[in-house]
């Protein structure tokens, strides 16, 4: 769990913030350390696996544990240690430690203290318990920076347990009508919280070759279904009736014409939006994100006790104002994330 | 209300046809009569007129997803729909044991409508809390406006005609004129063969495709009659017992819109049908479109407007004469009667669209292009002996349209799109320079375009946009002047209403030019050049 004592007020001053945001990254300049830095730098904190927190060029990477095997696939050979969660690392006086941030395998979000301020940086994360990664928990804080990727109103997940059997009543059927299911899913995050809760009873679960990979490394934190790699071997009439977990890139690929006849999905956020569900160049969208919702936004922040809100990527100006009709002190800050991207528009760019 | 928000929810999800149609020709076959009514009413633009405005029903949605007006309006914004973003922020409360029937919610919206407020706003919350989010956006969808799904009439009757095994040709017939469905049975409406009260019925238009070939593959010159387009307004009017009827080609009965025509019905012989082009008519010279704009949306017209601006029909075809249906005659035959009929009516309020005569089709290149200063958009093909046929059809009739003309202008303000491009500014409009009073360079408005260019074009605009962005008015954007497009358009006119003094017809763009600089987009002088007074 996370720190529950109450806070005593923070002594933070505008002039010398614990944490800034500069060129690079959002920094701490007290212990001169980076976090999710988008240019090399020494030394750096990683909140998760993704390609737009997790970059590569820096000389000493620290993370959750369970990313550092998520990042050494994607980065190669790094300089990466891992911590438990809630481990502290202490710094030229400032104390870092890493708590669940619910959003895929190895997601942290980041407590900075010093001087009994505290700081939390949520990196990417979500409240649902998505029966993959280590859930989320409220981390007391004075200031915290959050993402806001879905800070509008207009975005209330559903219980994933409700989309996951939509997910399934598609698959068998377009299996009822002789073709393949092909799901687009980032290959980490994504891919596996389908993969977990898709019904094996149903058939056979092939995967694209970024699929199997990321799915590898995480088989040694985690169970899941079995699944088999398609390769040029693999014959066409198998698949048929059988689900398919691919990346968005291979959206329109020659890879995917094996697949014939085949219906093709996504699961997204942005699936809410009815313009983003017509605009897809697939046959069917699924609302299912690992970010927060609107009422999860508010429902973390309330949480967190913070009186100091910053917003870094989504409907950062909405959902800042918002916040400051509720009497925080609320702003936004510009930073190089990219929150959920409307994965197959862009793959197909 | 269940199987109808279903069956949207089916076709929403498609853009093949075979499925579209699949899944509303099996609707048909198990919906309650009173819905299969109301549904062939709302899928020919039949919706009962809205019972709440939009500014009430924005209050009560925020009202009720207890956020304050702002953040819905900004809600609204990103999400593009109303009825979309009041069924995705109202949170579902409650549930409702009965399911009602469409039929239900449209005749309560007719009753609605006729409420205060207070039972409007008591009516509405509670019908949001209790429906689960699709019926929830349907419902709404209902009340604010199109669902555009993709589902055209023809459609809507293709797949109807599959479900009662009638001839869609007939059923298309059967389902114009003015029915209410409120009033009329299935049975009535689709099954029962008529007879008499049928005189206000039009015949369904017969519409050109443009012409995809050289002119000179059409044929022979001497198969074919050439006539000017006139832009205006398609009509029917028919002469019937007595009483005139005038219908526009959305198929929308405007006889009361138009009483030019009621004035001179006397003169009409009973049981004719002319199809034609409604046209301004000024002092014997055709006014422009905007003229026609000035009449088109008022259903009360003052003397003055009727004196200002005063509207004739030019026909071009006979469709039904002396009671019978001349339809598949050859056109050459129906256009001999048209112009004995109209010689023998003999009133300006009735013209005729004049045949130009050809011995070689290169003739016609130097009509066409001349076409501008006779206020027309080009010229329509017809074959000597085609018979008048149904929708759009190939082959037969061709329009032959003039190249748009066309203008470099600036990128200055974008807004969001709607529906499918609600994620992206696709809403542009665009300046002209001129020089102002200080003597200065400045760019000046003068169009607003949305349609032209590909998605991928689209995307990346939208990204030059998001970067660079001067100032927001709400949901309109200033952008730095840095893109130039061509823009098509074509007619144009003085406007006093433009802030450029210019309007022009029917703008969009034509291609990205990205081989200009600014600096190299065209002046206010240069489009005002091109106005035929």
């Amino acid at each position: 769990m996370g720190e529950k004592t109450l806070l005593k007020p923070g002594n933070y001053t505008s002039e010398n913030p614990l944490l800034v945001f500069n060129n690079r990254g959002i920094y701490c300049p007290q212990a001169d350390v980076y976090i999710d830095a988008w240019k090399p730098v020494n030394n750096c904190i990683i909140s998760h696996g993704h390609s737009d927190h997790a970059r590569f060029g820096h000389k000493h990477y620290l993370t959750h544990k369970f990313n550092v095997p998520i990042i050494k696939h994607r980065l190669g050979d790094i300089n990466a240690k891992g911590v438990e969660w809630g481990e502290k690392i202490k710094i030229n006086g400032v104390v870092f430690s890493l708590h669940p941030a619910g959003h895929v395998i190895g997601s942290s979000q980041v407590r900075v203290e010093y001087k009994g301020e505290v700081w939390v940086f949520t990196g990417d994360y979500k409240l649902q318990d998505d029966g993959v990664c280590q859930p989320w928990e409220p981390v007391h804080c004075h200031a915290m920076i959050t993402e806001c990727t879905f800070g509008l109103p207009a975005f209330n997940w559903r219980p994933q347990a409700e989309v996951m059997e939509d997910i399934n009543t598609w698959w068998s059927d377009n299996a009822a009508e002789g073709k393949t299911s092909v799901i687009f899913a980032y290959s980490l995050g994504k891919a596996q919280r389908v993969l977990k809760h898709l019904n094996t009873d149903q058939g056979k679960i092939y995967t694209h070759g970024a699929i199997e990979k990321m799915t590898e490394v995480l088989r040694s934190i985690k169970d899941f279904p079995e699944t088999e790699l398609i390769t040029r071997d693999t014959n066409k009439k198998d698949l048929l009736g059988n689900i398919v977990i691919a990346p968005p890139s291979a959206h329109g690929s020659p890879w995917i014409r094996k697949m014939v006849p085949y219906e093709t999905a996504a699961a997204s956020g942005w699936m809410a939006f009815r313009g983003a569900r017509r605009r897809r160049a697939v046959d069917r969208g699924f609302v299912l994100s690992d970010h927060c919702d609107w009422q999860a936004l508010l429902k973390a922040i309330k949480l967190s006790g913070a009186e100091k809100v910053i917003c870094t990527h989504g409907y950062t100006d909405i959902f800042s104002k918002y916040l400051r009709t509720l009497g925080l002190d609320a702003r936004t800050e510009k930073t190089q994330f990219e929150g959920e991207l409307l994965e197959v528009e862009k793959a197909a760019v | 209300m269940k199987q109808f928000a279903a069956l949207i929810k089916r076709l929403d999800t498609t853009n093949k046809t075979t499925v579209k149609v699949k899944a509303l020709s099996e609707y048909f076959q198990q919906a309650s009569d009173t819905d299969r009514v109301w549904t062939i009413a709302l899928l020919s633009h039949r919706r009962p007129s809205r019972p709440v405005n939009t500014t009430l029903l924005r209050e009560y949605a925020a009202e009720l997803a207890n956020i304050e007006l702002w953040l819905f309006e900004d809600s609204y914004h990103i999400v593009g729909d109303l009825a979309e973003t009041i069924a995705l922020v109202v949170p579902q409360t409650d549930e409702r044991e009965e399911n009602r029937s469409l039929s239900q919610y449209l005749e309560d919206m007719i009753w609605l409508k006729k409420q205060d407020e207070a039972v409007k706003k008591e009516y509405l919350q509670k019908e949001w809390s209790c429906l689960p989010y699709y019926e929830r956006f349907v419902f709404t969808k209902l009340l604010t406006g199109g669902f555009r799904i993709g589902v055209s009439q023809k459609l809507m009757t293709r797949a109807l005609s599959k479900a009662v095994d009638i001839d869609e040709d007939i059923l298309a017939y059967k389902l114009m004129g003015n029915w209410k469905p409120q009033s009329i049975s299935f049975q009535e409406l689709v099954l029962d063969e008529r007879s008499g009260d049928m005189d206000s019925k039009p015949f369904p238009f017969y519409l050109a495709y443009a012409l995809e070939d050289e002119l000179e593959e059409l044929g022979a010159p001497k198969d074919w009659c050439a006539e000017h387009k006139w832009d205006g307004i398609r009509a029917q009017l028919i002469k019937r017992n007595g009483e005139v009827f005038l219908w526009s080609r959305g198929e929308e009965l405007v006889t009361d819109r138009y009483p030019e025509f009621d004035a001179i019905k006397d003169l009409i012989p009973d049981g004719v049908v002319f199809d034609g082009e409604l046209l301004p008519m000024m002092e014997g010279k055709i006014g422009t479109f905007n003229d026609l704009q000035k009449r088109i949306g008022r259903r009360t017209v003052s003397k003055a407007l009727l004196n200002k601006i005063p509207v004739i029909l030019r026909t071009y075809d006979l469709l039904e004469y002396e009671g019978v249906d001349i339809r598949t005659e050859s056109f050459i035959d129906r256009r001999s009667k048209l112009s004995k009929l109209i010689e023998k009516i003999d009133n300006p309020v009735l013209g005729i669209s004049k045949i130009i005569e050809f011995d070689a089709w290169e003739e016609l290149h130097t009509v066409r292009a001349n076409a501008r200063e006779l206020k027309s958009e080009g010229l329509m093909l017809k074959r000597r002996d085609a018979a008048y046929k149904i929708g759009r059809k190939k082959g037969d009739w061709w329009k032959w349209k003039l190249d748009p003309m066309s203008i470099d202008a600036v990128l200055t303000y974008a807004m969001r799109g709607h529906g499918r491009r609600s994620n992206l500014f696709t809403d542009y409009t665009f300046g002209l320079w001129r020089d102002n009073e200080a003597g200065e360079r400045e760019l000046v408005t003068f169009a607003k375009a949305y349609s032209g260019l590909t998605d991928k074009e689209f995307r990346a605009v939208d990204k030059f946009i998001k970067a660079n962005t001067l100032e927001r008015f709400g949901p309109v954007r200033s952008v730095v002047p840095e893109l130039v497009f061509e823009i098509g358009f074509e007619a144009i006119a003085s406007s006093s209403r433009h802030k450029s003094g210019v309007a022009t017809r029917f703008p969009r763009i034509l291609r990205w030019r990205q081989d200009k600089k600014i600096e190299e987009a065209n002046t206010l002088d240069d489009l005002k050049s091109m106005i035929i007074e």
